[in-house]
């Protein structure tokens, strides 16, 4: 027997090691072909609904005819409403809490909080909108109120998003600028924020399509069944993407299924496009950084 | 060269959370001078270092007890502007931290942020940045590469860029934590070089483990144990002398 010939023991070992190679090849497969099927689906079922009246015209004839105009206008002032409102608070006091407030047991309850918030349910989100701005503010069923209630399921996600990015300009630059006597808000300011912008601007982009795909919390505060006319401001209802796509596939006889296929389609459409847009804007800024 | 008082402490206490990281340093280090810090990893040098530009604080935990003066004045009264403060004390870092910003940016930086409002005059701007290139010996090499990023540089000048954007500002005392233990020999060699040109002009004190460079580029040595000043003497005589026997057994090599 030669020399470098496998052993008994090491030809068991090759042999467990392509099995282990193979399992976790495979869950990445099975991870990979819901999303290709899904894609699939829509595109072969959906595509043929989509045309310009389609994309440009009103629900007709009980919804069975007619395109989702009003759903897709609808959905850019809840997602653009509760954006204005969630990003400039999440992000402020992301950098209130990752620059300015000392590590102590209360930052910490606060963080704490935070990632609990993250985690609630959409519907639990719902219902504090329902109690909170439609009855208890008297701001009724209206854009405002369900971007409000999107703002509040957004915000601790991006904070947390926010956090990390700053989180990940090292420590040295920092203390490099403290050490030249620089103030807190001259170092983020000059430093922190141009070195993360990349970050935090893909956290807040992504929590774009969030909104724009979640039904659940814009359900009981401001999005309507079926409104023919589009939102003149943020005091009306409003047809939503994902609640027309809902109300399409459960609550309407005789659909005609490429219709519920191609908002479907469009939703989703919508969504890729955003988070390709955040691809790109972290490379493009990513490039300029380097240390 | 007068021999005023540079840094003073006086029964320096210090403790992270629960661990006492100083005891009882009391020290005087002379204006002008370079003056080492050594002593075994853990035995306090850096900390105490940065107890003289109060850039510990930022430290959850940390609480600090008893004097600093610098140039007579208690740096922990409650009026000291840290800004100030930090302006006339300036630190080097072991790695080499220049901004991500372009050379000129880095050496504007500092001066940038102390002025609020009025803004610096492109020529303004340039006389200090030569003038402060040129001090640590780097301007010839970085002339026409002021545009360039500084964290593209090699680590020897980026050392000498973060010495360099302390400089504006004109501080009196420089601290220095083993500003050369990322560098190679040679780059060592001129680093060292500098230090000792910059002495006399400002006060300097360098952390160092290594016991050739405290010996080659320092006037008063300070050895510290276990957050404790052993001795504190002129350089040659801490080395050729010492007068208690476990800064002698540091230095010849029996521990740490």
């Amino acid at each position: 027997m030669a020399v470098f010939d496998s052993s008994d023991g090491a030809r068991r070992r090759h042999f467990t090691q392509s099995i282990a190679r193979s399992v976790f090849a495979g869950m990445t497969i099975l991870l990979i072909l819901p999303v290709v099927a899904i894609i699939g689906l829509l595109v072969v079922r959906g595509a043929p609904a989509l045309s310009a009246e389609f994309l440009f015209s009103a629900p007709m004839r009980g919804m069975t005819a007619g395109g989702i105009w009003p759903a897709i206008v609808g959905t850019m002032w809840l997602v653009g409403v509760s954006l204005a409102v969630a990003a400039p608070i999440g992000v402020l006091a992301a950098v209130y809490l990752n620059e300015y407030a000392r590590d102590g047991w209360i930052t910490r309850i606060v963080h704490l909080a935070i990632v609990n918030l993250a985690g609630v349910p959409s519907i639990v989100h719902a219902l504090f909108g329902v109690g909170a701005f439609v009855l208890f503010l008297s701001l009724g069923t209206s854009i405002l109120s369900a971007s409000l209630t999107l703002a509040i399921m957004t915000l601790p996600v991006i904070i947390a998003s926010t956090k990390e990015a700053l989180a990940a300009v090292p420590m040295p630059f920092r203390e490099a600028c403290w050490n030249v006597g620089a103030t807190r808000w001259q170092t983020i300011r000059h430093v922190v924020l141009p070195n993360s912008v990349a970050g935090i601007l893909t956290g807040v982009i992504l929590q774009v399509s969030r909104a724009a795909g979640e039904t659940a919390p814009i359900l009981f505060t401001g999005a309507a069944f079926f409104l023919p006319h589009l939102p003149q401001s943020v005091n009306d209802q409003c047809m939503a993407l994902s609640m027309h796509l809902f109300t399409l596939s459960t609550q309407v006889p005789n659909v005609p299924p490429q219709m519920t296929y191609g908002t479907a389609l469009v939703l989703l459409g919508l969504v890729l496009t955003v988070n390709a847009t955040s691809i790109v804007i972290r490379s493009r800024l990513r490039r300029k950084r380097r240390w | 060269m007068t021999a005023t008082k540079g840094i003073t402490a006086s029964r320096l206490n210090l403790w992270y959370t629960k661990f006492r990281a100083l005891t009882g340093v009391d020290l005087e280090i002379r204006h002008g001078l370079v003056t080492g810090l050594i002593g075994p990893s853990g035995c306090g040098k850096t900390t105490l270092l940065r107890c003289f530009n109060r850039i510990n604080e930022r430290i959850a935990g940390v609480r600090t007890e008893g004097k600093v003066e610098i140039l007579g004045e208690d740096i922990y009264a409650p009026s000291v502007d840290l800004v100030e403060l930090r302006r006339r004390v300036g630190m080097v870092f072991q790695r080499p931290n220049p901004l991500p910003l372009s050379v000129r940016d880095n050496v504007l930086f500092a001066l940038r942020t102390h002025r609020s409002g009025g803004s610096l005059s492109r020529s303004e701007g340039d006389l200090a940045v030569e003038a402060s290139l040129r001090e640590v010996g780097v301007w010839e090499a970085l002339r026409d590469r002021l545009d360039r990023r500084a964290t593209e540089l090699s680590l020897e000048q980026q050392q000498k860029l973060c010495i360099a954007r302390l400089l504006p500002l004109q501080p009196e005392i420089l601290l220095m934590d083993e500003p050369c233990s990322a560098l190679d020999p040679s780059a060592t060699q001129r680093v060292e070089e500098l230090i000792r040109k910059l002495r006399g002009r400002y006060t300097i004190v360098i952390v160092t483990h290594n016991m050739a460079q405290a010996r080659r580029v320092s006037d008063e040595c300070i050895f510290m144990l276990l957050g404790e000043v052993i001795e504190h003497r002129r350089t040659e005589d801490v080395f050729l002398a010492p007068q208690d026997e476990r800064t002698a057994n540091y230095i010849e090599g029996r521990f740490g």
